[in-house]
């Protein structure tokens, strides 16, 4: 049984390398295009992304946002964005974009000592 | 998504050094990042597997929600099915993530290429099952399942958490589904035992093959996407189920079950593992059934997706 594991949830299955996972081409919702979907918790909070569906237009987007990420009052506000137009930075931690704010230690309050006997600060 | 173009001039070593220091860090990998053939083709299995778990877990109690007893009951079975279809859209949208294709793992589920878990090939021939399912086959996907929140891929683990809040709303209702039997006629209470009967060796397998017949979870684990052993879990399994089914009355199907004075964890018997290949290997005795209705979903309802689209790009052209 060298090739079952049960890594996910419902049980063991096989996902030895003879399952293939190289995607080719399916037959249905081809033209679907993907959204992500971010929700506001509560009145207050910033919308958060929680995950991703395919939807045929905006609307129906929302609709199915509704119905998979808010079905027990997870949300008040659900905002919902075609992946496609979103433009991202590499998420890479040592990503050259994020490197010049690493020596300015200068922006954070912590950098500057204060006496212990100035009140309030 | 589209990035600015960013000089990356890493090699293959210093950028497998980095994921390998992420992973040690007990950071998460996030879809962008790079990472190694081997860890994102196991992930998509391992993923794609457990949302088609998902989706065929809907059927077995499916067929009882024309059948239900009262409004209240047919009110939760509802919510909880629909609940396993929202656990398999999470978890296609977290597979999406390492490339893989919505539609395409679909197809393969169908055709019988990828699998499901074998629990779900088992039939649900009374109402009692419907309760069992909840208290048991839940029970054992959250001993899974709440290791998986800590997975080292962030959407997987994102997902897992998710999914582990609604999973211990099916427990409960099916364990309070049994206590109710279980207050009621001899004849509901032989349905419990009956029901446990069928379920609970099947319940165990889903833990896996034993540790020593095991031989890909050691990469798994160093990967940081399997957390415990499949000896582990399922031991954690029965120390926490044989209190419950004292607790409701019923009694666990396995002369050998008892309290190991020295480590204070039962011991259980030996489990058939010929019929869980069996049942893997498309033998069980609802596999053709699960796959035909899937098949039937698919196939049956692709006019609704396709008028969809229709629509969808007439209304674009009008507004444009």
């Amino acid at each position: 049984m060298s090739d079952v594991t049960a890594e996910g949830g419902h049980g063991a299955v096989p996902t030895g390398s003879e399952v293939p996972v190289a995607p080719k081409a399916a037959t249905a919702r081809r033209d679907w295009p993907l959204y992500e979907v971010f929700v506001r918790g509560k009145r207050g909070l910033n919308h958060v992304h929680v995950g991703s569906l395919h939807a045929p237009d905006d609307e129906m987007a929302v609709h199915a946002a509704r119905d998979l990420y808010t079905r027990r009052n997870e949300g008040v506000s659900i905002w919902v964005v075609r992946a496609a137009d979103i433009t991202a930075s590499s998420p890479d931690e040592k990503d050259p974009m994020f490197a010049p704010s690493g020596d300015k230690v200068y922006r954070h309050p912590t950098f500057y000592e204060i006496p212990e006997n100035v009140p309030h600060m | 998504m589209s990035a600015p173009a960013l000089d990356r001039t890493l090699d293959e070593a210093s950028l497998q050094a980095h994921f390998d220091g992420v992973i040690a860090a007990g950071h998460r990998i996030e879809p962008r990042d790079w990472m190694p053939e081997g860890y994102r083709k196991t992930l998509i299995r391992q993923i794609a597997q457990h949302a088609h778990s998902e989706i065929i877990g809907m059927q077995p109690e499916g067929d009882w929600l024309l059948a239900a007893p009262s409004l209240r009951r047919k009110a939760i079975l509802l919510a909880k099915v629909q609940d396993e279809a929202g656990h398999g859209m999470y978890l296609y949208s977290a597979a999406e993530t390492l490339g893989a294709d919505r539609a395409d793992l679909t197809d393969k589920l169908i055709e019988s290429r990828q699998k499901y878990s074998s629990i779900f090939n088992y039939p649900t021939p009374t109402y009692a099952d419907v309760g069992v399912i909840g208290w048991l086959v839940d029970g054992a996907a959250i001993c899974n399942q709440v290791p998986l929140c800590r997975s080292s891929y962030g959407p997987y683990a994102r997902a897992m958490i998710r999914v582990c809040k609604e999973e211990s709303f099916h427990q409960r209702q099916g364990y309070e589904l049994l206590m109710t039997m279980m207050r009621g006629t001899p004849e509901q209470r032989a349905m419990v035992q009956d029901a446990v009967d069928r379920w609970w060796w099947p319940s165990l397998m889903m833990f896996g093959p034993p540790d020593d017949d095991s031989p890909n979870s050691a990469q798994s684990m160093a990967w940081g996407i399997k957390r415990h052993t499949n000896d582990e879990l399922r031991q954690r399994y029965v120390d926490m189920s044989v209190p419950q089914a004292e607790a409701l009355g019923v009694t666990l199907p396995d002369p050998e079950l008892a309290p190991d004075p020295q480590t204070g964890r039962y011991r259980f018997g030996a489990i058939d593992w010929d019929e869980f290949k069996q049942v893997i290997s498309g033998n069980g005795p609802a596999n053709a059934e699960r796959i035909r209705r899937r098949r039937a979903a698919r196939d049956d309802n692709a006019w609704v997706t396709e008028a969809a689209t229709v629509y969808a790009h007439k209304h674009a052209a009008v507004s444009a």
